[in-house]
């Protein structure tokens, strides 16, 4: 009896194996089905923009989509033989279906990155054209407006027509390509990216910093008190995730203020003679954003070093270490999981900050963000918002991935 | 009795600790542990007997009397500057340190030459048999592996006391009672002096040359495994040391040692106690299950007793039999099997019997 369910006959066996594919199969389906929805809604309102956006800033398709024609011309073209009576009659039939399907509002936007004026030229173009030419279409554009006739301007339309350009990453590192086609840096008066990054950097971190050092003790505190106290102290640390965003950044415009609260009672109580410029600079924006990104350094301390057996301490401490010496040799590296995890993520944060520095900052304050915003809302040059996202997304991921590997470092043979 | 060995290394004088400023954990706690001695305090949890080690290692502050090691008054001693090792319920050793950083550990902190402490720690990895684990991390190691770690580390920096707070307790049985071997061979080869907390009764016999039995913050007893079992000092002593069956007793006369009680209903038996009981005192009658003889073994003896067996259990070496006797329906009785020539069945009435020596008269508790 027992040898025989011990070993099954070979048939047995191979029916076993296609049992638990079946079984493990099924169990696969489940889990699918489990995530299915979650994958499906990333898919749709994470991934999908995402790539857009990213496409977005090489996106360069306005004048091969209103002149298709026109802009294989243009691809073939070398730019220094005049163009060709081709080039008119194929621009003059594609400007009138353009105007029919409503593309042209798009092409005259794009063409005003290249040049200011070829806007208006389009549009007075398009107003007087006939539907056929008098001698030739050279000669009616010609007389139409004699820009036609120059070169320039068809140098300048061939730079739009090829459907991906780099133009708007260029542009947001302070770059461009000049008449030859080589990478040059852009005149100093117009740089201005480069020093937004940097600033928006410079923020972020300094909010990183000043949140590590405010919720490192906090966190520690909260993790050794006992737990109804703790407890108590860990409602006061999300109580500002209680209220909205702005409501919080307004309240701080109230507060530091130069008639405001803060600057008052350290009048009166003789601090101070002159009001402290606490808001619209640096100031203002460095303590609105430590003040609503406090909370998400503290919690992953706060899970971290709740972890960690007050032991370690006491037997370093009965090991011979002052209690100092004690917590940083062997308390201090243990929380580096929680501080890398607090930090990474208030960092990423902070780089995002739109409102609160729109808010609170100076014009010198506004960070990367502010920016997106304005080519998105303002302007509506949706390539230059793109590249600036993208830009910021890629400094993000590259920063990620270091944290990564440090982490990694730090614990190289954990099982 | 050996209170007060000849060399004490250890010395708790009037030593009082409250935490709240109500209740005592400890209470006037005198003890002295001699050089080269192994003592462990036994107690059920909130006895006060993790208190007195916290008190020794420096982490807690007696509220009153005085602590002293050799000639050193502890008190005010900070924990880092005691030179005590202690080895702690979890090990503790330290996640982010290998085994051998873990035991550098105290060598770094005295400042000793780095080839110097190398060698210690090499010695010592190959005392505890794992010299190949040493670039390993903690988590690495299984518990067995993680204790010997913790025993090295509180032992590389060759503390003149090394303190154990229940070590062995995460362990499964058979490792713990390997461990409880292996401690005690490590205490004999290199001479240490040992201060072992515990709450196992049979970790405390296995490895100490006396036990302190603490309840109530006060130190019932300290002695030797042996006498501690067979002379206990009082019923908590008897009843937390091994199994007893208590009978509420009354004394009614005296000779030398032994004492005539009477209980149940006026029934009578010798009982052995060194101190002095007063005629018609309240005591406990008292008598481990495995001197309680039955059938033809019991003939013999001066004290024999009717009673009927409630439970039968059989137990591999031995069988324990469930009685109800003068009002006590849970009188056990341990009968080793080579000895149970007639089987028993519950609801059998069964002679027993004891000798006077081997029952106790113990002074009740104090209510």
């Amino acid at each position: 009896m027992a040898t025989q369910t011990m070993a099954p006959p070979p048939t047995t066996q191979t029916s076993l194996k296609t049992q638990l594919r079946r079984a493990e199969r099924r169990r696969k389906l489940n889990a699918f089905l489990l995530v299915a929805p979650l994958a499906l809604f990333l898919l749709v309102i994470f991934v999908f923009p995402i790539g857009s956006m990213l496409w977005r800033s090489v996106d360069n398709s306005e004048l091969s989509q209103a002149l298709p024609q026109t802009a294989q011309l243009l691809s073939a073209w070398d730019g220094q033989q005049p163009p060709s009576e081709a080039f008119y009659a194929s621009l003059a039939q594609e400007l009138k279906s353009a105007l029919a399907n409503g593309n042209i509002g798009s092409l005259g936007r794009r063409l005003t990155y290249e040049d200011p004026t070829l806007r208006t030229l389009v549009t007075q173009t398009i107003r007087k054209l006939p539907d056929t030419p008098e001698t030739t279409w050279q000669q009616t554009f010609s007389t139409l407006n004699p820009r036609w006739a120059e070169l320039s301007t068809w140098q300048a339309l061939k730079k739009a027509a090829p459907t991906t350009t780099d133009r708007y990453l260029l542009a947001s590192l302070d770059l461009e390509r000049n008449a030859q086609g080589e990478i040059t840096a852009v005149a100093p008066e117009k740089q201005v990216y480069i020093d937004v990054f940097l600033r928006t950097l410079a923020i972020a971190g300094a909010v990183t910093l000043i949140c590590l050092i405010m919720g490192f003790p906090l966190a520690y505190l909260l993790a050794t008190l006992p737990t109804g106290t703790s407890n108590l102290l860990m409602i006061f640390v999300l109580l500002p995730f209680w209220t909205s965003l702005l409501v919080r950044t307004a309240a701080w415009i109230v507060l530091l203020q130069s008639g405001g609260m803060v600057n008052t009672s350290l009048m009166g109580l003789g601090f101070i003679s002159q009001p402290l410029e606490l808001v619209f600079n640096r100031v203002g924006v460095l303590i609105a954003m430590v003040h609503i990104l406090l909370p998400f350094m503290v919690l992953p301390l706060y899970s971290v070093m709740k972890g960690i057996s007050p032991h370690y301490q006491r037997a370093a401490i009965s090991l011979g270490a002052h209690p100092f010496k004690a917590f940083w040799q062997v308390y201090a590296p243990q929380t580096l999981a929680g501080v890398g995890a607090g930090t990474i993520l208030v960092f990423i944060m902070a780089l995002g900050y739109y409102i609160t520095p729109a808010l609170l900052g100076g014009p010198s304050d506004q960070m990367v963000s502010y920016y997106v915003a304005y080519y998105t809302n303002t302007t509506n040059n949706w390539g230059m918002a793109a590249a600036l996202g993208s830009l910021l997304l890629i400094i993000t991921l590259v920063l990620y991935m270091l944290y990564q590997r440090l982490v990694n470092q730090q614990t190289p043979n954990r099982r | 009795m050996q209170s007060h060995p000849a060399d004490p290394l250890v010395r708790f004088t009037g030593v009082q600790k409250t935490y709240d400023g109500e209740h005592l954990v400890v209470r006037d706690l005198n003890l002295s542990i001699g050089r080269g001695e192994f003592v462990t305090l036994l107690g059920p949890s909130g006895s006060g007997k993790t208190t007195c080690l916290m008190m020794l290692a420096g982490f807690e502050v007696p509220t009153q009397g005085d602590i002293y090691l050799g000639t050193q008054r502890l008190n005010t001693l900070p924990p880092y500057q005691r030179n005590i090792g202690m080895v702690f319920q979890n090990y503790a050793l330290f996640p982010h340190m290998t085994v051998e950083e873990n035991l550098l550990y105290p060598l770094k902190t005295r400042k000793m030459p780095k080839d110097q402490a190398k060698a210690k720690v090499e010695r010592i990895l190959d005392m505890i048999q794992l010299t190949k684990y040493a670039k390993r991390r903690p988590q690495q190691l299984s518990g067995g592996q993680q204790q010997r770690v913790a025993l090295a580390r509180a032992l590389v920096f060759e503390p003149q006391l090394v303190l154990m707070d229940e070590p062995l307790g995460a362990l499964d049985k058979q490792l713990r009672e390997h461990m409880q071997m292996e401690i005690r061979h490590l205490h004999e080869q290199l001479g240490l002096t040992v201060v072992f907390v515990t709450h196992d009764q049979d970790e405390a016999l296995t490895m100490s040359n006396r036990v302190a039995v603490f309840n109530d913050g006060v130190i019932q007893q300290i002695d030797s495994p042996q006498n501690l079992y067979e002379y206990p000092a009082n019923a908590f002593v008897a009843q937390f040391i091994g199994e007893n069956n208590t009978l509420p007793a009354k004394v009614i006369s005296r000779d030398q040692t032994i004492y005539r009680l009477e209980f149940g209903q006026n029934q009578v038996s010798g009982a052995y106690n060194a101190d002095t009981l007063a005629t018609q005192e309240a005591v406990l009658f008292s008598i481990r299950p495995e001197r309680v003889r039955i059938g033809k073994m019991a003939q013999t003896l001066p004290n024999q007793f009717s009673t009927v067996v409630q439970e039968l259990v059989y137990l591999g070496d031995h069988v324990r039999l469930r009685c109800e006797f003068a009002g006590n329906t849970n009188f056990n009785i341990k009968v080793p099997v080579s000895e149970l020539t007639t089987p028993i069945q519950p609801q059998d009435h069964i002679m027993m019997g004891w000798h006077d020596q081997d029952a106790r008269a113990l002074k009740q508790l104090p209510q």
